[in-house]
């Protein structure tokens, strides 16, 4: 049996406070570019989304320029998140426990950690995070290659374009609701921006948070 | 016959003066507008089908009044010439040979296209751009193409597939019922140069009662069908069809029977919207009320302290 949910580059360090080495500088790079293309494609696509925010294609150099370059960003988050997902996917396989886990969604947002199951490198949540992203940004490219009038537009008719518009509209608003839920997650839980920023964590974040991974970094290869 | 007349006068060539802006805009697309001072007399275009010849005089006259150029194109064996709308042409004839089942004759059926300018403009509620689509109160849908950002949203709000996006500078084009022309109290360059006068331009009212005539000519002649095409749907047009099959619109190059903006459209415009919006809202809310009530889920010294034990046999 190989290691449960240890990845690449995760090691920890004993010392005091114990850290744990939990991302690789190349996924972090990788992590920020999908970011960044992601908020930038969320501003560009609420400017054309609703009027009273039409204002936010002054960022991007006007509304020609915003309709220019928002499908470019799409097609940079798109192979971008590509290589998170190859990075992070096995990971985020449903575990036994996850079930368990989102059954006490009520202890999870009450910080009640005690009666949560032990998790692996990730829990229930983040997954469900990865998961959702992982659809919608299919979902998105699709959707938003449809309405790519500029390069595509012989290739559809109109009556799916319209389909499309609809579809990539709902799929945006979803994913900006995923993404907050992660963002607030990350900032809710002190200790974990570090994660992605220095590439590790304390040994307590890992204890608290994702005992079963530090156990099984701590034990070798082998869970 | 109607108390109007066929020909307009022509303009006052020193120094016409323009009596159409900005404060007569009934809508304006993304953005709202204070209620314009005067109302215009709304008014219409009548294409009369029985009475066109297909010479293309229409299109010649429209291309040579906005000052536009198509490419030349390929004869593909019919008379449609450009094959469809572009952002050069603005109004095109679209020929079909039909085989009527009842007399079994062929009847050749032509008719031009081009903005209906809806009452109801599914082109203008679709677009994001302020300003970029307006309406004016007689009538005129608009397209002004300063504040066009070319993202073809007017084309899927179009329940008549009529804007074209340019590709040499991304912005959208259509009919604009020579609203310059309008503007200096003329009509259209295609009513003008029409040689037989199948394209007529007045008010609605006008122009409504100029079409009853017509319609009792052509049933008069055996086309008991004949009718006005001012589809509801969109809320009537400004620009409106006498055909001599009112009953079957689609024969004449698939003119729609019921058009009027597609429930995709309204969907997309109305509730993804405001849904959509109250529901980014409501999460960030949720996770600011979250904070503020259960505070940070901060790392104790207990949980520093275990994890030194675990790994503190180890290297
Ligand atoms: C801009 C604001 C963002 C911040 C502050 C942020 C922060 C973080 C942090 C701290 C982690 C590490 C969590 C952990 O390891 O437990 C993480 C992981 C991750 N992030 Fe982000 N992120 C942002 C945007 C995004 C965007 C836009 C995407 C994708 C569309 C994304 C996708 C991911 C994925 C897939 C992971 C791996 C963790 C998992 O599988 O659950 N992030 N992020
Ligand atoms: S026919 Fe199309 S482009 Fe013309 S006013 Fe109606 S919706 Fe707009």
């Amino acid at each position: 049996m190989t290691a449960y949910d240890v990845e690449k580059g995760d090691s920890v360090h004993p010392g005091k406070p114990v850290t744990v080495d939990r991302y690789t500088g190349g996924a972090r790079i990788n992590h920020w570019i999908t970011a960044t293309s992601l908020v930038l494609l969320a501003i560009s696509g609420l400017a054309l989304f609703h009027p009273s925010m039409y204002f936010l294609t002054g960022l991007f150099g006007g509304g020609q320029a915003t309709r220019a370059i928002h499908p470019w960003i799409g097609v940079i988050l798109f192979f971008s998140f590509f290589g998170l997902f190859f990075r992070f996917w096995r990971a985020n396989l449903w575990a036994a426990e996850d079930g368990t886990w989102m059954a006490r969604l009520a202890d999870v947002l009450t910080a009640r950690e005690e009666r949560l199951p032990e998790v692996g490198k990730y829990n229930a949540g983040q997954k469900v995070v990865f998961w959702g992203m992982s659809i919608l940004i299919v979902v998105l490219i699709s959707s938003g290659l449809v309405i790519w009038d500029q390069y595509f537009y012989p290739l559809t008719s109109i009556e799916q374009k319209r389909v499309a518009v609809v579809i990539h509209a709902a799929a945006a608003v979803t994913i900006i609701c995923v993404w907050i839920v992660h963002v607030y997650a990350a900032i809710w839980v002190r200790g974990t921006i570090g994660a992605m920023t220095k590439g590790r964590v304390t040994g307590g974040w890992a204890w608290r948070h994702h005992r079963r991974w530090l156990k099984e970094l701590v034990s070798g290869k082998k869970a | 016959m109607a108390g109007f007349n066929f020909e307009l006068p022509n303009p006052n060539t020193r120094d016409p003066k323009s009596d159409l802006g900005p404060g007569d805009y009934v809508r304006r697309s993304a953005s709202s507008v204070p209620a314009p001072s005067r109302q215009l007399t709304p008014v219409a275009k009548l294409i009369d089908v029985s009475k066109c010849i297909g010479c293309k005089a229409c299109q010649a006259a429209c291309l040579e009044w906005n000052d536009m150029r198509d490419r030349v194109a390929i004869n593909r064996g019919v008379y449609d010439n450009p094959q469809d709308l572009t952002p050069q042409m603005f109004t095109l004839m679209r020929f079909t040979e039909w085989v009527n089942p009842e007399t079994q004759n062929l009847e050749w059926l032509i008719r031009k296209d081009g903005c209906m300018h809806c009452e109801d403009p599914g082109c203008l509620k679709a677009c994001p751009a302020p300003g970029a689509i307006v309406q004016y109160s007689n009538g005129i849908v608009d397209f002004v193409h300063e504040n066009c950002i070319g993202c073809g949203y007017c084309v899927k709000g179009c329940p008549f597939n009529i804007p074209r996006i340019s590709k040499v500078d991304n912005k959208a084009y259509k009919c604009t019922l020579c609203s310059d022309r309008v503007a200096v109290g003329q009509g259209p360059a295609c009513a003008k140069a029409c040689p037989t006068h199948a394209i007529v331009f007045g008010t609605k009212e006008e122009m409504k009662k100029h079409a009853e005539g017509r319609i009792k000519d052509l049933q008069s002649r055996g086309y008991k069908n004949a009718g006005l095409y001012d589809p509801p749907g969109v809320g009537g047009t400004h620009v409106m069809y006498v055909l001599h099959h009112a009953d079957q619109p689609q024969i004449y190059a698939g003119l729609p029977g019921n058009p009027k903006i597609s429930p995709l459209v309204d969907l997309w415009k109305g509730a993804t919207k405001y849904v959509g919006l109250a529901v980014i809202g409501l999460f960030a809310a949720i996770g600011v009320v979250h904070h503020i009530v259960e505070g940070p889920n901060r790392v104790s010294d207990e949980d520093e302290a275990n994890a030194e034990r675990l790994a503190g046999g180890r290297r």
